[in-house]
């Protein structure tokens, strides 16, 4: 196996996480239900309880994600994590609360009462999505970085990756573009939220109010995805050649998508689905409207990624010093490791079998008002 | 202060967090598997209610695990920019290996075993529950190959290309995962999650009893507590020896600190408190040779030879091919000609073992802080000694029907849940303040391995993790006392 063709397997393997993460985030999505004002508290907690026994799900694969890029693309795990500082602590505490409150919420030891916990998780509905869309919206806009591995020989100065400002990340707050992805997230996540509890829960009054939900977010869901599309499309991109040096090219990420036509096939397909689903969600009684949207979620964050990292584009690319970006073959780990890793990674269609026939165990009987009365394992 | 000092006390904060709920997870995984296979096994629905009552304190301590977990894993990137560029390619496979065999089972697993009762078939449910145990102790193997691996950098080749540790084959990966430090600590740690684990069933079993409550599911949960917390402080004895051996040869600094031993020798004696001392018993402990030599603080700072006639350069020595080797990576790095690259490339092969030592403004920069590592390897032998005798005791009791009338062993087995915790705490302390100041040993140092921040941004979320996981802590104390008072009844809310 070429070093070449593992680091392009490993990208795909970051594409397929990543379409996982944002898929998984459902989760966060349906929690933003529990500020709505139509449920009683029962119905709350049918939503706890249906989103509590998946949120291990979306954390174990953030968890794998970072870990993933840690083990692949190494550079990319020191320079972003050390210098986008504040986005990745306020996305770790966003988490580390959604970490507990399960547990948590519904006792009354929990000093905090059970809204404080609520809250929690509704903020971290809300901050995760939009965090992580933020974050990967840098992909296409570019950071304020510079690498210079001869600095680790220097005591004064020892630091490979240094920030160029002291926001560390949240600059990114600013760039218009890098947001939008940000919103698009944060929508599409409430929007996959909403149909995975039309799937889960049987409940007509919790039916109808996601019904609304579905249809209040079809709207700046679209707005921003387009936005964030059309921008995209026509902006300046970070080219990288075969000697590894970076220059900017006009309009990049369409050549991308034209020039790699099965990623934008890939993308079509994966929009048509979520959209699919969210029309099933909205105006039809299907309950399944989560798969296909779920699965087009999946295929439109690799196209996504694919157009970011492959075809010869600088994946993280620095607005401060254009050499300094990362591209999949400046920032990986070695050939040797990469190909360990790629015999590891052949387990994963056994584990994703066995999750998915647990879950399939799980959800073969519907969460109903009943069960939750009834039953003494619940949050 | 400076960076460096809030990246190290944030880091150590979060393990230290991260280690209170670790080890009741490890050994109270497979306290409740064994009650739940004896349920499967004999049919009685009194260790289907046993098993229960364990998994919900479980569930509760869980949480919190995995809250300051993902801390941890981040904050390798987040706090230790060049450390992670430096070891990404060695952790690469065993994080791999980690996130992809581990992770997904305890979630998928743990996910069937609370909510799983009435949705899954007896057989499946079980299998849930001992997979949880078994994904939380496979994880913990892979992230302390991961932690062996710094204390004991074997299989690497540093690669002047890339500026970092490098596997480079089968041969290496093979060193790696089965590195003789990694696998003591796997057992070490493993084992006395164990311990832990085991006195916290006892325990709570004996507060029940003192009580005169639950009578029957205490004796029968102090039995299976006993015998699990027995088997894990026997193995954590054996795999404690064979910490000492390689401390003593692949970290002879961590050895001389955790012993305050200024100047070392043959048949060197062993300091139970400072003035109380048994004669060549550090060489057995260290050497397993009664007349082996084993080197003093002092030692190792001027540079010693060994039992094997092997010279161990001073640390002023090795600072100096250390310094060289920087200024060959420099060279390297930067020059055009070839014949000056070839020139460096050599020297820098020359020197590259010492490279670390390179970073290091003078040569007492090498000693840990000797107090605290001298002081917490005591109270971890101590309090570690203390619970197993607990355990046997109980065990003794339990066998011999004595519970009624050893009252003060109940009393000792509920004051030795906290003891467990100040005993592993103290554990990691010997472990990880003993290597200073390496986040590798003799390769990175803690003042090279940081990121680029400022000490004000790391002291703000020092101080902000700090007021969340103490938060935590709190609530969850609260909230398992609450439910130890509530009984097993509580599995029926």
């Amino acid at each position: 196996m070429s070093y070449t063709f593992l680091q392009n397997y490993w990208w795909f393997l970051i594409a397929l996480l990543g379409g996982l993460l944002v898929f998984l985030m459902f989760v966060q999505g349906a929690n933003l239900q529990l500020g709505n004002r139509q449920f009683s508290d029962l119905q709350k907690r049918m939503v706890l309880n249906s989103t509590g026994r998946k949120w291990e799900l979306t954390f174990t694969t953030l968890v794998t994600f970072g870990g993933a890029f840690f083990a692949s693309f190494p550079l990319f795990y020191s320079t972003s994590f050390g210098g986008a500082y504040w986005v990745w602590i306020l996305l770790l505490l966003s988490f580390v609360f959604q970490a507990v409150a399960y547990e948590f919420q519904n006792k009354k030891e929990n000093l905090i009462g059970v809204k404080g916990f609520r809250v929690a998780l509704m903020v971290n509905g809300f901050l995760a999505p939009f965090l992580v869309g933020t974050a990967v919206g840098t992909f296409f806009t570019g950071s304020d970085f510079t690498v210079n591995k001869v600095a680790i020989t220097d005591p004064s100065s020892p630091v490979i990756s240094t920030w160029g400002n002291n926001w560390h990340g949240l600059e990114a707050l600013g760039q218009f573009h890098a947001v939008l992805l940000g919103c698009t997230l944060m929508f599409l996540t409430c929007i996959l939220g909403a149909l995975y509890i039309l799937n889960n829960i049987d409940d007509k009054q919790i039916h109808s109010q996601v019904h609304r939900t579905v249809k209040l977010c079809i709207l700046p869901f679209l707005l921003f995805f387009l936005c964030w599309l059309v921008i995209l499309l026509v902006e300046v991109g970070y080219a990288v050649d075969e000697a590894g040096v970076v220059s900017l090219e006009k309009y990049k990420y369409l050549h991308n998508f034209l020039q790699m036509p099965a990623v934008l096939i890939l993308f079509l397909v994966g929009v048509v689905l979520v959209l699919w689903g969210i029309f099933q969600g909205a105006f039809t009684q299907s309950r399944g409207g989560i798969w296909p949207a779920g699965i087009g979620t999946v295929l439109v964050v690799m196209a996504v990624f694919f157009i970011a990292g492959y075809n010869g584009t600088a994946y993280y690319p620095s607005c401060t010093d254009l050499q300094s970006s990362l591209t999949i073959r400046n920032s990986s780990s070695s050939q040797f490791t990469l190909q360990v890793m790629f015999w590891v990674s052949l387990l994963i269609p056994f584990v994703l079998a066995y999750i998915v026939y647990a879950w399939h165990q799980m959800d073969k009987k519907k969460i109903t008002p009943d069960e939750i009365s009834d039953t003494p394992h619940k949050y | 202060m400076d960076v460096i000092f809030w990246s190290r006390i944030q880091f150590a904060m979060t393990a230290a967090y991260h280690w209170l709920f670790v080890p009741l997870t490890l050994g109270l995984a497979f306290v409740m598997a064994i009650m739940e296979t004896l349920y499967v096994v004999r049919k009685d629905d009194f260790w289907k209610k046993t098993a229960q009552f364990w998994m919900k304190l479980f569930a509760i301590n869980f949480a919190v695990g995995i809250a300051t977990g993902i801390i941890l894993e981040f904050e390798f990137g987040t706090n230790w920019s060049n450390y992670s560029w430096f070891v990404g390619d060695m952790f690469g496979a065993p994080l791999a290996i980690e996130g992809i065999l581990a992770f997904f089972m305890e979630a998928t697993f743990f996910a069937v075993m609370f909510f799983g009762w009435d949705k899954v078939s007896k057989r499946f449910h079980l299998a849930s529950t001992w997979l949880t145990g078994i994904g939380a102790s496979i994880s913990a193997y892979w992230i302390l190959v991961a932690n062996g691996w710094m204390q004991n950098p074997v299989g690497t080749t540093f690669n002047p290309e890339t500026v970092r540790s490098e596997m480079t084959s089968a041969a290496a990966f093979w060193e790696v995962i089965t590195n003789p430090v990694a696998v003591s600590k796997f057992c070490h740690a493993i084992t006395s999650g164990w311990v832990t684990g085991g006195i916290f069933v006892v325990g709570v079993s004996a507060w029940y009893l003192l009580r005169n409550r639950h009578i029957e599911f205490a004796k029968k949960s102090m039995l299976i507590g006993a015998i699990v917390g027995l088997v894990g402080s026997g193995a954590v004895m054996l795999s404690g020896d064979s910490s000492g051996v390689h401390a003593a040869e692949f970290q002879p600094m961590k050895l001389a600190a955790a012993e305050g031993l200024q100047d070392g020798g043959n048949g060197a004696a062993f300091t139970i408190v400072p003035g109380i001392k048994v004669p060549k018993m550090l060489s057995i402990l260290a050497t397993h040779n009664p007349d082996g030599f084993v080197p003093g603080i002092n030692d190792i700072l001027n540079g010693y030879t060994d039992d094997e006639g092997n010279v161990v350069p001073s640390v002023a020595e090795k600072m100096a091919m250390g310094r060289e080797a920087l200024v060959a990576l420099s060279i390297y790095r930067t020059t055009d000609d070839p014949s000056e690259k070839a020139e460096a490339r050599y020297a820098l092969e020359e020197n590259v073992q010492y490279m670390g030592y390179g970073h290091l403004e003078k040569p007492e920069d090498v000693v840990p802080p000797v107090g605290v590592v001298f002081w917490s390897f005591r109270l971890m032998i101590g309090l570690g000694m203390l619970i197993a005798l607990v355990l046997l005791l109980a065990l003794i009791a339990v066998w011999k029907d004595k519970l009624g009338a050893w009252k003060w062993l109940l009393r000792a087995a509920v004051v030795c849940i906290p003891l467990a915790y100040i005993c592993g705490q103290a554990g990691w302390i010997v472990a990880e303040v003993g290597r200073q100041p390496w986040t590798i040993q003799g390769l990175l140092p803690v003042n090279v391995a940081i990121s680029s921040l400022s000490a004000g941004a790391v002291k703000t979320t020092f101080f902000i993790f700090l007021a969340i996981f103490t938060l935590f802590l709190a609530i969850e104390i609260r909230i398992m006392v609450s439910a130890i008072k509530k009984g097993p009844e509580t599995i029926k809310e």
